[in-house]
């Protein structure tokens, strides 16, 4: 009679065995920065409530080049977050039917896309150009 | 075309009579342009250790028994080929996430009782004489669920799914695909029984969505579509609960 | 029978901030991390007083609101999900408590700013 020993292997660095999981693992990572920006923007907020002179002081703290870094990382992240959520919102969305014919997933990320597009484009017009 | 070419395979390898733990052994493979993986195997097995011990059945990706990790992908040896890894190496390896059993086979018993647990058949509202005729639908209603039930159970997906690694707790991929097949089959009134499983811990709330168990599926199933889907459902079934009429579930 | 997870709540709320920080994020972080510190396209993008204005209109708050308190809840739920997952086990759930208790207090606070600006 043969012995039973399952082995169960360990489990331990487990996101470094493949690249998709790399990928995932930077995925997951862009939630640092979304949680960071918002709390810089709470703390924005703050300042508006304490008064002009706060409120001035944290402009002028973002000025310094750690600042402007951090920006331009959380801008990267928020741009991997963007894509990777558009990519697979279809597969928690309920499947959408045009008549008889099922929506292809292709076709809501584009849709993504293009509102997103027209949200960014919006934001940036209202704010800059007005 | 002629065998001239060698191509080098790793095998982990492990008998729990002996080894307290799993080692790679290494052999030097002969191949042809249509030698796949399996047939890899098959080569060591009859001409160069007959100890080596690994699954297969119908050589042709339909009974899902051959699902090996090659170089670090979970996938079915007997649609994979030598030559697409030469000159480069093998590496060939159990299933990742699953017990040893031994060599390149794993214990499967885990995800048998999972699958089982869905209940994995049609529950009709009425059962039917075979006389009597078939339960019928049309082909739309068969869309709304024919992907899913494309699954041969080969637990690539599992090997995939690092959640599961992590806590084998989680009912996996091809369990909740299939589950999701029969809620959303038409003939099926099974949903209530079915629910409280999906909406538990161990259910579709311990998925993260890695998202690679449908990227690794032969089938084409995209359990990971399945999983989300039940996110909402169990999302709405949480908060609408109360609201439902009474007499729904039960 | 398996117990019924109380995690929908938080998926609910993690998967609203998903929606919202994919769509306006990038565009708002060029807007307040970028070119409003850079000066572009001129000094008084985020001027006080455009700013309060802003905070202090319904439509301005409710974006504000929206967008701090769900991006919290998006990002700590993420964050603790991570945790789990690169093999964090102690103290789980004191991380737990932290990262939620994080976004809850951030949401509490952001409503109760916005409240005394309008
Ligand atoms: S869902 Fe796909 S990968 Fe998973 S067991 Fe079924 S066929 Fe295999
Ligand atoms: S041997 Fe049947 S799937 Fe490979």
């Amino acid at each position: 009679m043969a012995v039973r020993r399952p082995y169960v292997r360990p489990m331990a660095g487990w996101w470094r065995r493949n690249p998709f999981y790399i990928f995932y693992m930077l995925r997951e990572a862009t939630s640092v920065f979304v949680a960071l920006y918002a709390l810089q923007l709470l703390y924005g907020l703050y300042t508006l409530a304490v008064g002009e002179a706060a409120f001035d002081a944290w402009l002028v703290s973002l000025r310094h080049p750690l600042f402007l870094v951090f920006h331009g990382v959380a801008l990267a992240a928020a741009l991997l977050h963007a894509f990777t959520w558009f990519n697979v919102a279809p597969k928690a969305m309920p499947v959408l039917y045009l008549g008889s014919h099922r929506v292809a997933d292709r076709t809501l990320v584009w849709a993504q896309y293009l509102i997103f597009a027209v949200i960014s484009v919006a934001i940036l017009g209202v704010v800059l150009g007005g | 075309m002629a065998t001239h070419d060698e191509i080098e395979i790793e095998v982990l390898r492990y008998h729990p009579e002996t080894d307290s733990e799993p080692s790679y052994r290494t052999y030097r493979v002969p191949f042809a342009h249509e030698t796949s993986v399996l047939q890899g195997l098959q080569y060591i097995k009859d001409r160069l250790d007959g100890s080596l011990t690994f699954r297969w059945s119908c050589r042709m990706a339909i009974c899902g028994s051959c699902g090996m990790m090659i170089n670090g992908v979970p996938n079915l040896t007997c649609s994979a080929f030598l030559r697409e890894y030469h000159p480069g190496k093998l590496r060939i390896e159990p299933l990742a996430h699953l017990p040893i059993e031994r060599d390149l086979a794993v214990d499967q018993t885990d995800f048998l009782e999972k699958l089982a647990s869905i209940q994995p058949y049609i529950i009709p509202a009425e059962s039917k004489a075979v006389d009597e005729g078939p339960f019928t639908q049309t082909p739309a209603q068969r869309e709304r669920f024919y992907q899913y039930s494309e699954c041969i159970n080969c637990l690539l997906c599992y090997a995939a799914c690092p959640q599961y690694g992590l806590d084998s707790g989680f009912l996996g991929p091809a369990a909740l695909a299939l589950l999701h097949r029969y809620n959303s089959d038409s003939r099926d009134v099974g949903k209530a029984d079915r629910m409280p499983i999906v909406n538990a811990q161990e259910g579709v709330w311990a998925c993260t969505l890695v998202g690679y168990c449908s990227e690794v599926c032969p089938k084409g199933v995209d359990p990971a579509s399945a999983v989300n889907r039940n996110k909402v459902i169990s999302t709405l079934d949480y908060f609408f609960r109360f609201m439902a009429p009474r007499g729904a579930s039960e | 029978m398996p117990k019924r997870s109380n995690e929908p709540v938080f998926w609910a709320l993690f998967g609203a901030g998903g929606v919202v920080a994919a769509f306006v994020l990038p565009a708002l972080i060029v807007v307040t991390g970028l070119a409003a510190p850079l000066g572009l396209p001129s000094p008084g993008v985020l001027s006080y007083e455009r700013v309060s204005a802003f905070a202090a209109s319904l439509p301005g708050a409710a974006f504000l609101f929206v967008v701090i308190s769900l991006s919290l809840w998006h990002g700590f739920h993420r964050i603790y999900h991570s945790l789990h997952e690169l093999g964090v086990h102690r103290g789980l759930s004191v991380v737990r408590v932290l990262c939620y208790g994080t976004a809850l207090a951030g949401t509490a606070l952001t409503a109760y700013l916005l409240v005394t600006a309008i």
